[in-house]
């Protein structure tokens, strides 16, 4: 019998809500989701894009540091009393910006081939120093209206990141159902075979860094609008976490199984756990520890579980 | 025509020499003094060390291949950096039980990392970064934010007192780079990790316990990583609970710029002791020249770029 599989990361959300609606009875106030949502939205975006370079067997450390950029980018150019119009300008700009840190990210991995973790950690220096250069010490911003609309639209009384959710997912389908969605899991599963059936190899490592670059962009908009200031180190710590919740989403860091969806709601389970341990009460010195002991435990059931399995039969 | 081709370590060694000439031509170095160049040395090498030490486990992990990393050797610093200010208490007779505890403590942690992976199949990139976690929330509840303590004067001069004119932690280095070069190459553990690091499958098959081996790797790093902590406090004499952080990813770096591939199965100590050097020497040269923050950044990142251009590349696919 074909045995049908329940991702893990559902289970995980699945817990994760029902505690927090335990600890927060208004919960599931939209007005809640929308501000859990819209704090967790940069994260998301950092976390598809990472998804998608670790589908392809690649990984990307400088992410973090893009979203810097963009923050410190758009906190110097938009400033604090910037008008709609150059908004638009310089929002437009960053998206580009983006992805061309990311294509350099892309040539050194798919021309120079060289190792993707540790190349994108010198780019993570080269992009935090390019975001230190641009915006010294914290400061600038957006002008309120900005944030305002970025905390409170709800369209339809739907908290605005469902729609950006919503929309990425849509890019994702797209991508999938063409022929890029299974070079892509190609090029993850097993780089050398998919070359000599004719996957352009180089040119799916090249792009993934590509929309690595615009994901993390659009991320450090998120953030930006969110902040409404401007720091050149704010993004550092997205990377780590982005690829832990890829992770804890069902992708594997080898490249070839899992997918966006995993990431997304992985990335909201881990805010979810945060949120868990600020509402719980835990002694503040303790808050770390929970958190961090929480992931491990997520982290380590699905290999519990199939060790247990093993046992029993 | 032939490509000339210099190994890693050497070529590591050779950019350092070639930063420390370049420093001495600064505004502000060491100019044609020799002895301020030789004092200059001599403090870059002692700084060195302690990279050195942290990121001889950090080898380890890597060599062993199947995308080893440990990302909890900053955190396992730190933990035994206050274990060892905290435990020694100004007291000589203290030292060799700190001594221990860093090292158990270190070993612990790594044994823990290296079970997650290996039996619970967890990679060991997120393994080892929510360990640092762990490890992190530990060290808060430990301390609740001020460690009381102090190292003792022992510590101070073994490090400091000069053997055959250099501080004692440089010939204590060179002892512990002989020791992993005897570990790495000497023994069945060194040639069981270079195995099971090409490929695990064949390692298997021609008779490794790779799992007993992939375990006891990330085990032994942490407990080196400990030994680092305990070496640290041992140099600056004061701990806060970020001491270990800065040590983390120059590590890693140190490692690749060593020439030691991060796929596994290829690399050296002598390759990361180089490494350790070189970044050392830059992060002080900048420093030195007093360059912004930002352009420190921009610089490390190229600099470790062109590093790793040059030897770091994977092969080619083929038809």
């Amino acid at each position: 019998m074909r045995q049908i599989r329940f991702p893990f990361v559902l289970w995980l959300f699945i817990v994760a809500t029902l505690v927090n609606l335990f600890l927060q009875p208004d919960f599931l106030q939209p007005v809640t989701i929308n501000s859990n949502l819209r704090v967790l939205l940069p994260l998301i975006l950092v976390a598809v894009g990472q998804a998608i370079v670790i589908l392809a067997g690649g990984i990307d450390i400088s992410a973090g540091a893009i979203v810097s950029i963009v923050n410190a980018f758009l906190a110097t150019r938009i400033g604090l009393n910037g008008d709609p119009g150059t908004a638009t300008l310089m929002i437009t700009l960053s998206l580009l910006a983006g992805m061309a840190v990311g294509a350099i990210n892309g040539f050194f991995v798919a021309s120079l081939r060289l190792q993707p973790i540790i190349m994108t950690y010198a780019t993570s220096f080269l992009f935090g120093g390019l975001a230190l250069l641009i915006l010294p010490n914290p400061g600038g911003g957006m002008p309120s209206s900005f944030t305002k609309f970025y905390h409170d639209t709800m369209p339809l009384g739907v908290p605005l990141a469902f729609y950006v959710i919503a929309l990425v997912m849509l890019a994702w389908y797209g991508l999938r159902q063409a022929r890029y969605g299974r070079y892509l899991f190609a090029v993850g599963g097993k780089a050398d075979a998919a070359f000599q059936t004719g996957v352009p190899v180089s040119l799916i490592q090249f792009s993934t860094y590509v929309i690595s670059g615009l994901m993390a962009a659009f991320g450090g908009i998120a953030l930006t609008l969110l902040t409404g200031s401007g720091n050149a180190q704010i993004g550092d710590s997205l990377t780590l976490s982005a690829i832990t919740a890829v992770v804890i989403g069902g992708t594997a860091l080898s490249g070839g199984t899992g997918g966006i969806g995993g990431a997304i709601i992985g990335a909201i389970v881990l805010g979810l756990f945060r949120n868990i341990v600020s509402f719980a009460n835990i002694a503040t010195w303790w808050q770390t520890f929970v958190n961090a002991a929480i992931i491990v435990l997520a982290l380590a059931m699905p290999g519990l579980i199939r060790l247990l399995r093993r046992g029993n039969t | 025509m032939k490509r000339i081709a210099i190994s890693p370590p050497v070529a590591a060694v050779l950019l350092a020499i070639v930063l420390f000439v370049l420093s001495g031509l600064l505004p502000n170095g060491f100019g044609s003094d020799l002895a301020i160049a030789r004092a200059q040395a001599t403090n870059i090498l002692r700084l060195a060390v302690f990279l050195g030490v942290v990121a001889a486990g950090q080898t380890l992990v890597i060599i062993s291949g199947s995308e080893g990393i440990d990302l909890s050797a900053g955190a396992v610093v730190t933990l035994s950096a206050i274990l060892t200010y905290s435990i020694v208490n100004g007291s000589n007779a203290n030292v060799l039980p700190a001594l221990l505890a860093a090292l158990l403590a270190g070993g612990l942690i790594g044994l823990i990392n290296g079970l997650g992976i290996t039996f619970l199949a967890i990679s060991p990139l997120v393994m080892t970064l929510g360990m640092a976690g762990v490890v992190s929330g530990l060290i808060l509840i430990i301390t609740q934010g001020n460690v009381g303590g102090a190292i003792a004067p022992i510590m101070t001069q073994v490090i400091a007192r000069p053997v055959a004119g250099v501080p004692g932690a440089i010939p204590i280095w060179i002892a512990f780079g002989a020791l992993m070069w005897l570990l790495l190459q000497r023994t069945s553990f060194g040639k069981h990790l270079f195995a099971i690091g090409t490929n695990r499958i064949t390692a298997r098959l021609s008779g490794v316990n790779v799992t007993a081996m992939a375990t006891g790797t990330y085990a032994v790093a942490g407990m080196l990583a400990g030994l680092g902590g305990f070496m640290v406090v041992g140099n600056t004499g004061v701990v806060h609970i970020r001491i270990g952080d800065p040590f983390l990813f120059p590590s890693i770096a140190a490692v690749a710029v060593g020439g030691t591939l991060l796929t596994g199965g290829k690399g050296s100590y002598f390759g990361t002791m180089a490494g350790a050097l070189v970044l050392t020497l830059l992060t002080s040269l900048l420093t030195t020249m007093q360059m912004p923050e930002s352009v420190r950044r921009m610089v490390l990142g190229a600099t470790l770029l062109i590093m790793i251009s040059i030897y770091g590349r994977e092969r080619r696919f083929r038809q």
